[in-house]
């Protein structure tokens, strides 16, 4: 005999000990902390920090804990953190031409002002499993350059600047309010300043597969990785009571920059044009799709062919947070089955239709055309 | 980095984020059906899991107020328990399963039975508030269509599944016009439940998170299913009662009871069904 199913409050209850429990693992190996995870899983945490907006290297290593290692999952978890902060101010611009360089690269120029700094990065390691690092191992010494090393490493788009070789970037209104899709729903057409922050915070993957066809050729750019840059940059705030820059600390930040060709237009002659990628911490991967799919974006700007998904800032927007997504993908765990119901219903009467306009067509002689069942119709 | 628990907010959102919630529940309420755009914000459950409900039911629920929470009619699947209980933390408001007993009554899917009374506010989960989507997919379009009141688009669906199906075969989030003007997304209710939403003395409230839209349907408002003169709009209809409370021209589930075929049609509002039991209406499936 059926009971109508009571008990969803206890079965949530024991299912989140369980999951707990899971979490924990063998208990006879010691349980890992979120300092742990901060210094040595760091680029996890470099990424749930810059997917989450949130610049806090100890709540993403503690989200990363309790996400057990799924990074959606932190990001989520840091995310509706974020969002119950009081806004108390809005910094400066920071200033990344003055990083403090911890790695510099550009493909565009053999060598120039500050040098190519590799800095620590995964790119010429042979990607062979190192059993070593199965047990604790003792590090040796980075080699470090001498603080007067650290010349002035202006960015390569400025050098091409100087020279008029690439277009010129657009000085903002100084008082103009910038873009903020955490504060207004996200509108159509999307200015520049709005498509930077969906993007920044937007999906890796997601940004990584939408680059990637366009060098395959769905809406070429043509890109070259004017530079890239890792680093620390200061962070200041202007209290209106002080009226002078106050800073608040520094920020681990990456930055690229794409030069892409243009043939030029009516409007602007041949010149380089630019695809802009900046994100928290180190996630190099990250800040290059996004340059990408950036300049992608401006296709219709700059009065190119269009139609390609990485140029479609409707499509490319709407999809690309990822806690969005894993959210309406997931609830399709949630019943359904009111609506189900109704649909099992109209199924069986309309198989039942079927099945009688079958039943009455056999009995019909053949060749008798013109009047078939609609359903038998839309078979075709 | 301390342990101590964050102090949130009465009902969780800030002030702030609550006027502006509440202020463009007030322009919804203004013009009935219409999208209004509001900013979102992530809330500590997934989107597409209520978060537009539970954000609308954050910017009007006081501390008189009575929560209901239903998820396929029945309070107690595992979404309204986990929703129920994160107002109860935050919020700290009675709750009650009991239709009559609640002030506000967030739902997803379903309308209750018990007919709703003045003063009473039912507030729908939404996933997708443009009723227009599946036959345009760019908002820019969509937004367009309605300004223009250009909905040619949505009568040659229709009549495409009458040519195909010989009715509409629609069965849940099936469109309505309200006031004659704005057509709108009942949300994925069953069209059974439709009816309900015309001329209804609560108001109704509709959140999408995710979308960051509301709307609204302010009471007594006029409701009306599309359909066509010789294809009226025709309600879901079970052909045998309850089997628990015995209940007729209500919404019922099937319930699945052996792998030879047996099945048990049970109400889908759960407090509807137990009110009826507990003055001693049985249905032919009750002990």
């Amino acid at each position: 005999m059926y009971v109508a199913v009571k008990g969803g409050e206890a079965a949530i209850d024991a299912a989140h000990r369980l999951l707990a429990y899971e979490r924990r693992g063998d208990p006879a190996i010691p349980e890992i902390t979120h300092e742990q995870i901060r210094e040595q899983l760091a680029l996890a945490v470099n990424r749930v920090m810059c997917e989450a907006s949130l610049y806090d290297p100890d709540l993403a290593a503690l989200a990363i804990k309790q996400a057990r290692g799924d990074l959606i999952e932190a990001i989520f978890l840091s995310r509706a953190y974020r969002t119950t902060l009081n806004r108390f101010g809005y910094t400066e611009p920071v200033d990344t031409g003055g990083m403090r360089i911890r790695r510099r690269i550009s493909a565009s120029f053999k060598d120039l002002p500050g040098g190519q700094v590799l800095g620590p990065t995964f790119d010429y390691t042979h990607r062979l499993i190192d059993p070593a690092l199965a047990q604790p191992s003792a590090i040796s010494e980075p080699s470090r350059a001498e603080p007067h090393h650290a010349a002035a490493a202006p960015h390569v788009t400025a050098l091409l600047d100087s020279e008029g070789l690439i277009e010129p970037n657009q000085r903002p209104e100084p008082d103009a309010a910038v873009a903020d899709l955490t504060r207004g729903a996200l509108g159509f057409p999307a200015p520049r300043d709005l498509r930077l922050q969906a993007l920044a915070r937007g999906d890796e993957g997601f940004l990584l597969a939408l680059g990637y066809s366009t060098q395959r050729g769905y809406g070429r750019t043509h890109p070259f990785a004017g530079e890239i840059r890792m680093g620390g940059v200061e962070v200041s705030i202007i209290p209106e009571e002080l009226g002078f820059e106050i800073p608040l600390g520094s920020l681990m930040l990456t930055e690229c920059e794409m030069v892409n060709q243009f043939k030029g237009s009516a409007e602007a002659p041949p010149q380089f044009t630019r695809g802009y990628g900046l994100v928290f911490g180190h996630c190099e991967r990250k800040a290059m799709s996004m340059a990408l799919v950036d300049r992608s974006l401006r296709a219709a700007e700059l009065g190119e062919e269009t139609g390609a998904p990485a140029q479609d800032a409707e499509f490319v927007l709407s999809h690309a947070d990822n806690v969005q997504a894993t959210g309406f993908v997931e609830h399709l765990k949630l019943p359904h089955y009111v609506d189900f119901q109704a649909e099992l219903a109209l199924l069986r009467q309309l198989r039942a239709e079927w099945e009688a306009e079958r039943a009455s067509a056999e009995t019909e002689p053949r060749g008798d055309t013109g009047q078939g069942a609609p359903w038998t119709e839309a078979a075709e | 980095m301390t342990a101590s628990t964050p102090i949130y907010n009465f009902a969780y959102l800030d002030e702030q984020t609550k006027r502006t919630i509440r202020r463009a529940i007030l322009k919804a309420i203004a013009i009935p059906g219409y999208q209004v755009p509001f900013a979102s914000r992530e809330m500590p459950m997934p989107y597409g899991w209520g978060t537009g409900g539970v954000q609308v039911t954050a910017s009007v629920l006081g501390p008189d107020d009575v929560l209901k929470v239903i998820d396929q009619g029945a309070d107690d699947t595992t979404n309204a328990v986990s929703i129920r209980r994160f107002f109860e933390k935050t919020a700290g408001v009675p709750t009650t399963t009991e239709t009559e007993a609640a002030t506000v009554i967030q739902t997803r899917h379903r309308i209750p039975e018990t007919p709703l009374a003045e003063g009473q506010i039912l507030i729908y989960q939404v996933p997708i508030p443009e009723p227009l989507r599946f036959l345009e997919p760019r908002e820019t379009e969509t937004r367009q269509m309605h300004a223009l009141q250009d909905y040619g688009l949505m009568h040659v669906k229709l009549y495409e599944d009458i040519a195909r199906h010989g009715q509409i075969a629609t069965t849940y989030a099936y469109p309505v016009t309200v006031e004659g003007r704005y057509i709108m997304d009942p949300t994925p209710i069953p069209k059974f439940d439709n009816p309900k939403m015309n001329d209804c003395p609560a108001l109704q409230l509709f959140g999408a998170g995710r979308e960051q839209r509301i709307y609204a349907l302010p009471p007594y408002t006029q409701v009306v299913s599309l359909d066509f003169d010789d294809h009226p709009f025709e309600r879901t209809s079970f052909d045998r009662p309850c089997g628990l409370c015995g209940s007729t021209g209500v919404y019922l589930d099937e319930v699945v009871t052996d792998d030879k075929g047996g099945r048990l049609f049970v109400c889908s509002d759960t407090d509807f069904c137990e009110k009826r039991r507990a003055a001693g209406q049985r249905g032919g499936a009750s002990l």
